[in-house]
């Protein structure tokens, strides 16, 4: 069975200082798959030896059978997109900015968008809702409108794998739904993939179809939201005391946090 | 899109005319006024003095003022792009006083005797020199802060120019006033090959940069995310750097230092027309040599019969436009 992107043996990271460690695991085409755990867990570096910013240390990971360390740059930007936590882009329209993800297409001396790229930056724009603004400044746009077109822009690179390093930080709780329901949407409509780094624990257990934790390096935990998200789990990585319970409307896992004062008094 | 397009031709014509008309002042203003109705009977009439002027004195110059002005304006845009940082230019990052440096290594020496491709050479290779050196500190030790990378390239410019006052103080007069020439920037240059040089080697420079217009414009969203849309950013910059240092050790091996083309052109260039590098590349350049242009027949005319540095003239509007640049908004001061 050809696996859609499977990661094995992997390791990577900065020697000496710090790898990760044994990493495990496959995606099914059309998954939505959340990454959790405490800061300085590995997230961020697991991100950066997936979409080949750090070379593997060991190990390998294919997409559609393909190795992704051994295609090319141009290749892996048509196969991956990444969607960065910030999006710090000047004076650069919403339009402009979303036909960048054309440039993985771009033959060599091409100088000038073809109508296709118009069409498809066009169609994902509209998609992603940002269509209005599109004449607009980049840093006009509030926190929530670029991290939109952040995603129209990777849409636009056509991907298998659409990687988000939290999209929703920073966002109150309208732009977050909005933008994770949008995702969810997009996942179902376009068949598309989506690997999502997420803070949130409730957020990741209401959305992700699969979650992995990390911690120090290592995946502690695989599997989905209601296997993963158990109190043990939970105090084991983050060292918190957690009390779970079920969403009686979603059926999905929620985390209650419990404060110092009112766990003196149980 | 087409609307964009269609405002880029518009630019480009306006600058052309802007050209046109910046040439037509160089060459009739002088000693010797020559009006625009006069210039068919002079092109005719090789006997006349005028026809000397224009094809031994004037156009020679005028070649070589649209030569380096557009190459220091062509290499601060690249540089910009590279840095993200409107704010840095061959002589604010210190390269030109590198260039300088070579090329004063190379008439203490006495080098420049065997060829006049030695003055060229020992420039370039002083700009290379200078960017490696800039290049190493800034972007290989991992994104310094644009105040530090500005700092480096003064404090490389100093100890440039504290190279230089040494090669000074031991060298003959008349080295001495070869080397003055460098440090003040002047198109008074005679030889014609090396005026051959300039032109053609900043045309190319010119065309080199039009390969990279798509990777500048990936630079703008950061090194990272350019290599997310898959550009090579690491084989690229260096490339990028290396077509900057070739039209900086060209420009400065001719004309010497002439600070601040680089940062004031792309300045205006970005004001006017926007941060895509397809127009960008092609306006700097056009834009640089009608400054260099306009400024240099202000140089030459303004306290006749003597002559200003032409350094003298863009470092005077550079600097009030570096200043300018730097205490507007805080958004402004990053490039994207």
């Amino acid at each position: 069975m050809n696996q859609f992107f499977k990661i094995k043996d992997f390791s990577c990271g900065y020697p000496g200082k710090f790898t990760l460690e044994e990493i495990n695991f496959e995606i099914k085409k059309g998954d939505f798959v959340g990454i959790i755990g405490p800061n300085g867990s590995g997230k961020t570096t697991l991100f950066k030896g997936i979409s080949g910013e750090l070379s593997a240390l060991s190990g390998n990971s294919r997409l559609n059978g393909e190795f992704i360390q051994q295609m090319s740059l141009k290749q892996r930007a048509q196969n991956l997109a990444v969607v960065t936590q910030n999006i710090e882009v000047g004076s650069m329209t919403v339009e402009e900015y979303v036909l960048m993800g054309r440039i993985p297409y771009r033959k060599q001396f091409q100088f000038f968008e073809t109508k296709k790229d118009i069409a498809i930056a066009d169609k994902y724009m509209e998609l992603t809702g940002v269509t209005a603004l599109k004449d607009k400044f980049m840093n006009a746009l509030s926190g929530g409108e670029q991290q939109l077109a952040g995603i129209a822009r990777a849409l636009t690179q056509e991907p298998e794998l659409l990687l988000l390093d939290e999209p929703t930080s920073h966002l109150d709780i309208t732009h977050q739904v909005q933008i994770l329901n949008l995702i969810r949407r997009l996942s179902e409509q376009l068949g598309l993939t989506v690997l999502m780094i997420i803070h949130d624990l409730n957020l990741a257990g209401e959305y992700c179809d699969s979650l992995l934790m990390m911690q120090k390096g290592r995946i502690h935990k695989k599997g989905t939201p209601h296997e993963v998200l158990n109190y043990a789990d939970i105090e084991a990585v983050y060292d918190t005391v957690v009390i779970t319970r079920t969403n009686p409307v979603s059926g999905k896992p929620v985390v209650f946090l419990v404060s110092e004062k009112a766990l003196k008094k149980v | 899109m087409p609307k964009k397009y269609l405002k880029w031709i518009l630019f480009l014509v306006a600058l052309f005319v802007l050209l046109l008309i910046s040439i037509v002042i160089s060459l009739s203003s002088g000693e010797v006024k020559i009006s625009l109705a006069q210039l068919p009977e002079i092109l005719s009439n090789k006997d006349s003095i005028e026809f000397t002027v224009l094809t031994k004195i004037r156009i020679p110059r005028l070649l070589l003022a649209i030569s380096v002005g557009g190459a220091l304006s062509l290499s601060g845009a690249i540089l910009q792009g590279i840095y993200r940082n409107p704010l840095v230019e061959p002589y604010t990052l210190g390269i030109s006083g590198g260039a300088a440096l070579g090329v004063a290594i190379a008439i203490v020496f006495g080098f420049q005797a065997a060829s006049y491709a030695v003055l060229p050479l020992f420039g370039f290779t002083g700009a290379i020199i200078t960017l490696f050196i800039v290049y190493f500190l800034s972007i290989k030790k991992g994104g310094l802060s644009i105040n530090s990378m500005l700092l480096i390239g003064v404090m490389v410019s100093f100890v440039a120019s504290s190279a230089m006052m040494f090669l000074m103080s031991i060298s003959t007069p008349d080295n001495l006033q070869s080397i003055v020439f460098w440090v003040m920037g002047s198109l008074d240059e005679s030889n014609v090959l090396l005026i051959r040089i300039a032109f053609y080697s900043s045309i190319a420079g010119l065309f080199l940069a039009y390969f990279f217009a798509q990777t500048l414009n990936a630079l703008r969203l950061g090194e990272m995310r350019a290599k997310h849309l898959g550009i090579n950013t690491k084989v690229t910059i260096k490339l990028l750097f290396f077509v900057a240092s070739l039209l900086t050790g060209i420009a400065v091996s001719v004309a010497g230092v002439i600070g601040f083309v680089g940062l004031v052109i792309p300045h205006l260039v970005r004001l006017i027309i926007g941060n895509d590098y397809r127009i960008i590349i092609g306006s700097s350049f056009l834009g640089g040599a009608i400054f260099l242009i306009l400024s240099d027949t202000v140089a030459r005319t303004i306290i006749s019969p003597n002559e200003l540095p032409i350094g003298v003239i863009t470092g005077f509007v550079g600097g009030l436009v570096f200043i300018i640049v730097l205490s507007r908004s805080k958004s402004h001061f990053k490039l994207n």
